[in-house]
């Protein structure tokens, strides 16, 4: 049964795809780092490249998806250093991993991060060889109405970011829900606030969104602060380099937890990286943070979108493999390469190729392996960027913000935007809301109405549909629960009163 | 030595930024395709197939670059060649049937069809009418009686919003069995991929794709194609495959991937560029490429191509005043 693994990693082992595999790691780290420049990017860039070269297909793709993965591993670098997401899957990993840094503990953070990425991708590679097919048969029964309670229980799960400030968690959600509506609407054709501008058919596109609401604040939060001297500022202590076991140890729970989740979600066609780790924090979160100290530099509110986010990305690759479906917008363009070759995934490379399809799964678990290998030394190196002063900084983010935009758009008008969502940002930041709503609720609110929307268009209106299958009553009696529970349990518990730690 | 460390992480990160940049630039050498959307779509996909086709007969000596200008599915592209670069002789832009459709309903701004210089195309895909291999109906006919009879309970669903050429399938579809397409349940969704997976998972019924999109779901026998949008048969896998029209329903949708080029592009780079597809579609090497795209041959160039281009975006506008979209 497992042949082709067998068969797969002989093909990954030769010397010219284990160089390929290690290539495209590196590759893929920078590029995750870089903000701006994604996997999606990374891969649009090589894959010309590998084509040109003539490297066979089994090779190319190796190479491809090191890149992929790889800069999974990549993106968690800006947000933990600069709370600049490098990428999508990111976004959540600025919570509690810039606090750390913060702390002085950058090192440990990046070698943390680099280890729960290795253990997340590792569950969802070993889920990938031992139950593709059958994963493939579950990740269709989800449907519009099922992707809407889905929704449905990652904004409810999200309520336990509320915090100190629930309203402005809310409005924050809000705004980025509105900023979700831009572009055409799918279901009718109708044009939503695009103001007669081609570029904003399509809506506001998410890199312009994260680049532009986090590493545009950024610099100009750092412009603002350049000419005052705070305690604040001051650049933190560099400390230690590397992650003790124990550390790792203490996020074991958080990372196998994330790791699993991250894999269902990467799974489901339409769901990706980001829609993890939002769900895989915000459950930490609930399960984990008795003290409330995630948002503040907890190590396991760094763990876990980590091992989630590189999960999703493993998972993705179900649904490509098994039915020829991309489980993201990554492996729809990995899907385009292999089209280059002559070769359409599905159920019948693992019979008609099983050199690639085994080969591909043999370079996960390799690139992996050699991801942590490469990560864990270079944390050290990296944490250094923390001591880049000011005046060098800005500038070089800037650039990489412009350069990163501009690449993806050949086009100007995305530089004004971003640097209109950068001011807006900047803003929020100033009356004190938190980013990570606000792009939560771009991202979530986005695919919750595509999906109401579908599903409303499939029952001709009728909302029922929204609650038939057992998929999406799970979620809705999980969503509820989420909510109310919380609110519940201590008034049950509350003839035992317990004492509130004290946390500013 | 704080600082030197310090400047030369930087001085790294800002070369590898400029590095990446200049990578571009330096590509670029002689000629550029743009390709209206992200990477990885179907226009990705058509720059390619010239870029990979020319390189590989030697029609073009320097690789040719493809630069992504997405929005506005098409119109932001349409719009800086028709205003920025008017007359660049080495640039050529992918367009396709569904580049016709947004034209038609004036969905590209200020500017129409006339505007630009049609270049040629240099493949074709044709829409599918696909539904579940464990669906009730084998022929078109069945399904058409059934959608005649409750037209509320058959979802129709694709990869494009309404308006755009993956619903004209299913309306046109519609309209041949003389169904109003406003009856239609019809689900948009974001690419085929996720259309196919709610096909495959029975949250919709019917699928209106493209031909090349099918072909592993086919080998695997989980869908069952009833019609081929096409003027005749295609070949290979598709070969049991019967067309709409010789069921008797008179729907066709080719799905053409060609090129255009810059209002003021002088006659003479534009007969350059229309001598070098024509060679290029005539060369054997490239019928591999294009096959391995899942695209079956079509060689208009020219100035047939862009009347034919013109009288597709005209019939396009009496078909959306048709099915109720004007």
């Amino acid at each position: 049964m497992f042949d082709f693994l067998i068969q797969g990693f002989g093909v990954a082992l030769t010397p010219l795809n284990l160089g390929l595999a290690f290539l495209g790691a590196l590759l893929g780290t920078l590029f995750g780092a870089l903000p701006g420049i994604g996997p999606i990017n990374g891969i649009a860039i090589l894959m010309p490249l590998a084509y040109t070269l003539g490297l066979p297909a089994e090779s190319a793709l190796i190479l491809l998806a090191g890149i992929y993965t790889g800069s999974e591993y990549g993106g968690r670098m800006s947000s933990i250093l600069l709370n600049v997401p490098g990428d999508a899957g990111a976004v959540m990993t600025t919570l509690d991993g810039h606090p750390l840094a913060k702390k002085g503990l950058a090192g440990p953070a990046l070698g943390l991060s680099a280890v729960s990425s290795f253990i997340g991708a590792t569950i969802a590679i070993i889920g990938l060889t031992l139950f593709a097919p059958l994963l493939a048969e579950v990740a269709v029964m989800f449907g519009p109405a099922e992707f809407f309670a889905l929704m449905v229980f990652a904004f409810s799960s999200m309520s336990v970011m509320m915090g100190k400030d629930p309203v402005k968690t809310a409005i924050g959600a809000v705004l980025g829900v509105l900023l979700a509506t831009v572009g055409v609407d799918s279901g009718t054709g109708v044009m939503r606030y695009t103001f007669g501008m081609p570029e904003l058919y399509d809506g506001i596109d998410f890199v312009v969104m994260i680049i532009g609401l986090f590493a545009i604040s950024e610099i100009l939060l750092m412009l603002e602060h350049a000419n005052r001297k705070n305690a604040d500022d001051e650049i933190p202590p560099l400390g230690r380099v590397f992650v003790s076991l124990k550390e790792v140890l203490y996020c074991k729970g958080a990372i196998w937890r994330s790791g699993v989740l991250g894999f269902i979600i990467g799974i489901l066609p339409g769901t990706g990286a980001s829609v993890a780790g939002a769900v895989s924090y915000t459950t930490e979160k609930r399960l984990s943070d008795k003290d409330g100290t995630f948002g503040k530099g907890d190590m396991r509110g760094l763990a876990a979108p980590e091992a989630a986010n590189n999960a999703s990305a493993a998972g993705s690759f179900v649904p490509m493999l098994t039915l020829g479906i991309p489980g993201s917008g990554t492996t729809a363009v990995l899907l385009g390469a292999l089209m280059l070759y002559n070769i359409t995934p599905g159920p019948m490379m693992f019979t008609e190729r099983p050199e690639v399809a085994g080969g591909l799964i043999a370079s996960l678990y390799i690139g992996n392996i050699v991801l942590l290998a490469l990560n864990l030394p270079l944390a050290g190196v990296f944490a250094r960027v923390l001591t880049i002063p000011r005046w060098v900084l800005v500038p070089a983010i800037a650039i990489l913000a412009f350069v990163g935009v501009y690449q993806l758009h050949s086009d100007l008008t995305a530089i004004y935007l971003m640097l209109i969502i950068g001011v807006f940002g900047y803003l929020l930041r100033k009356l004190g809301f938190s980013l990570a709503p606000v792009i939560l609720g771009y991202v979530l609110g986005g695919l919750m109405e595509q999906n109401l929307r579908r599903a409303l268009s499939i029952s001709g209106g009728d909302i029922d549909i929204l609650w038939q299958s057992g998929i999406s009553l799970g979620l809705w009696i999980a969503a509820a629960a989420l909510l109310v529970l919380p609110w519940l349990v201590p008034k049950l518990l509350s003839k035992k009163p317990r004492e509130e730690p004290q946390q500013d | 030595m704080k600082i030197n460390t310090a400047i030369r992480h930087a001085s790294g990160i800002a070369l590898l930024g400029g590095a990446l940049l200049a990578g571009q630039v330096q590509a670029a050498g002689e000629s550029e395709c743009i390709a209206p959307a992200k990477p990885g779509g179907g226009y990705d996909l058509t720059c390619r197939l010239a870029a990979n086709g020319l390189l590989e007969t030697g029609l073009i000596d320097e690789p040719m670059m493809v630069t992504y200008m997405p929005g506005g599915i098409g119109a932001v592209a349409y719009n800086h060649v028709n205003g920025v670069r008017t007359d660049d002789p080495n640039l050529i832009v992918a367009a396709s049937t569904g580049a016709a459709v947004n034209l038609a309903l004036g969905k590209f701004g200020q500017y129409d069809a006339d505007e630009v210089r049609w270049l040629g195309a240099l493949g074709v895909d044709y829409g599918a009418i696909v539904v579940n291999a464990d669906a009730p109906w084998q022929s078109l006919d069945e399904l058409m009686a059934d959608l005649k009879d409750n037209p509320g309970e058959i979802a129709f669903g694709a990869g494009g919003t309404v308006g755009s050429q993956d619903w004209m399938k299913a309306a046109l579809t519609a309209k041949s069995g003389d169904i109003n397409p406003r009856d239609l349940r019809y689900v948009a969704f974001e690419g085929g991929g996720e259309a196919l997976a709610a096909l495959l998972g029975d949250h919709i019924q019917v699928f209106t794709g493209d031909l090349s999109e099918l072909k592993s779901q086919l080998e695997s026998g989980k869908i069952r194609v009833l019609a081929a949008l096409s003027e005749e048969r295609m070949g290979g896998p598709y070969a049991d495959i019967p067309t709409a029209m010789e069921q008797g329903y008179d729907v066709e949708w080719p799905i053409w991937r060609g090129y255009y080029m810059g209002p003021e592009v002088d006659d003479e780079a534009y007969y350059t560029w229309v001598q070098r597809l024509t060679e290029l579609s005539e060369s054997e090497k490239f019928a591999e490429l294009r096959q391995a795209r899942g695209l079956f041959p079509m060689s208009r160039f020219g100035n047939e191509f862009d009347s034919y281009v013109k009288d597709q975006v005209a019939d396009f506008k009496s078909l959306a005043e048709e099915v109720g979209l004007k």
